[in-house]
């Protein structure tokens, strides 16, 4: 009655069920991961060209704090996977990320709404990380903090820019609000990895910087005159499960598609 | 077992001295060492080999490979084998830099990163009066203001002088 005489065509088992480190890291590893390819979107199409280097230049620290939390994860499992086979040649469903990364592109406003919700987040659990028990752990959230009090500094200034500007820029910050609000429920969700991980002392159970993130949330939107979006009619979830949503396909084989084209191609 | 290896003879030495004065890829006008990354070079003339310890300035810097590589040509030119090792913590910070590579900069004309990286110790930070002031490479002039906080490359952002109205770059304070 072994379940993996049934295993469809995925083999190994789906990820965010085993509950194991790797599975934890590499959750932070796929936020930035996926995180960073939307936002590269960004280059050449934002409203100014300091946005185009500014997003560019996010996406960069994220792709930094990606690589070394991939490797260590492909290190963790067993597989000696490295850090290209993970970010290419995984499945969807093998993919550990919230739902608030894969979200289609909005507009700038929108994307402003992400920004600060998912950097004040991360930066939240990096500083806690920062003091892990889990010396490579300790290592990338120490440099990570530091990057991600740039990406919430931006994203505060522009939201309480646009916020408390003209008319049209208030009423489309505050619809932005609404766009984010069904996905940040999942930023706190405390899944099977990260509660393993926080036993150890090697992680942090996201439930842990709730608090925290909605009250600097809540003093940003203050500060811009917006108020807090209403609570959604659905919210996002099991993206650590690997349940993702339509444009994470799209997302993945605009990634993936090269290194699966050409396995091993190198320059 | 030691004996032949002296860190201090004149082989080593040189070695040393050429990975240290490696110019930053992205900043040529200043060497990875007083730009503060290089933690330690350790020769090994027994085994003929260096072993490098750099830690990056940001996570996703686009230079480290070149750095590397660059390492290793240094290595190979004197005969030894490289190592580069990437240590991450403690994170590097702007207060490494040496007063040399400051200036450097600031005849290059990017504007040196003041001193006392923003949360970058656990001890106590100083109170200061002003806000964060930036002094115009060029002409001196500290009336300056941020144009855009990311600059063309990970470490850099963007201001301008409100005396002589020159753009000029920001080394960022981390």
């Amino acid at each position: 009655m072994s379940a993996s005489t049934v295993a469809g065509p995925s083999s190994p088992p789906p990820p965010g069920t085993s509950g194991t480190l790797a599975d934890y890291v590499l959750g932070l590893a796929d936020d930035a991961l996926v995180y960073t390819q939307r936002l590269g979107e960004w280059v050449a199409d934002a409203p100014a060209i300091e946005e185009d280097m500014a997003l560019g230049n996010i996406a960069l620290d994220l792709l930094g704090q990606a690589r070394s939390l991939l490797t260590y994860a492909g290190s963790l499992d067993g597989t000696g996977r490295s850090e290209d086979d993970l970010a290419y040649l995984r499945d969807e469903r093998e993919f550990r990320s919230v739902h608030l990364v894969e979200m289609e592109r909005g507009d700038f406003g929108v994307e402003m709404a992400r920004l600060l919700w998912f950097s004040t987040t991360r930066l939240a659990i990096m500083q806690r990380l920062a003091r892990s028990e889990d010396e490579t752990l300790r290592g990338v959230a120490g440099k990570a903090v530091k990057e991600l009090a740039y990406h919430r500094d931006h994203a505060r200034n522009w939201v309480v820019r646009l916020g408390d500007g003209t008319e049209e820029s208030h009423r489309r910050m505050q619809e932005a609000l609404a766009v984010v609000e069904p996905y940040v429920t999942e930023l706190f969700v405390d899944d099977h990895a990260a509660v393993a991980a926080a036993g150890s002392g090697a992680g942090v159970r996201p439930s842990e910087v709730e608090d925290e993130v909605r009250s600097y949330v809540e003093g940003v939107l203050a500060e811009a005159t917006l108020r807090p979006a209403d609570p959604s009619r659905w919210t996002a979830r099991d993206g650590r499960r690997g349940i993702h949503s339509r444009p994470m396909g799209y997302l993945l084989a605009e990634m993936q598609h090269i290194a699966r084209s050409h396995p091993g191609a190198t320059w | 077992m030691q004996a032949a290896a002296r860190p201090g003879s004149s082989a080593s030495t040189q070695v040393a001295d050429a990975i240290r004065a490696i110019p930053d890829p992205e900043i040529p006008v200043i060497s990875i060492d007083d730009l503060g990354i290089v933690r330690s070079v350790e020769v090994d003339e027994v085994r003929r080999r260096v072993r490098v310890v750099i830690s990056p300035t940001y996570s996703g810097c686009p230079a480290m490979g070149l750095i590397e590589d660059l390492v290793r040509h240094e290595a190979t030119r004197a005969g030894l084998s490289a190592e580069v090792v990437t240590q991450l913590s403690p994170a590097w910070s702007t207060d490494w830099m040496s007063e040399r590579g400051r200036e450097r900069l600031r005849e290059f004309g990017i504007a040196p990163p003041t001193a006392g990286a923003a949360g970058g110790t656990d001890g106590p930070v100083p109170v200061q009066l002003t806000r964060h002031q930036v002094r115009c490479p060029r002409c001196g002039s500290d009336q300056t203001t941020e144009v855009a906080r990311f600059g063309s490359t990970a470490c850099k952002a963007l201001r301008r002088c409100d005396a002589c109205r020159e753009p000029f770059d920001e080394f960022k304070v981390i």
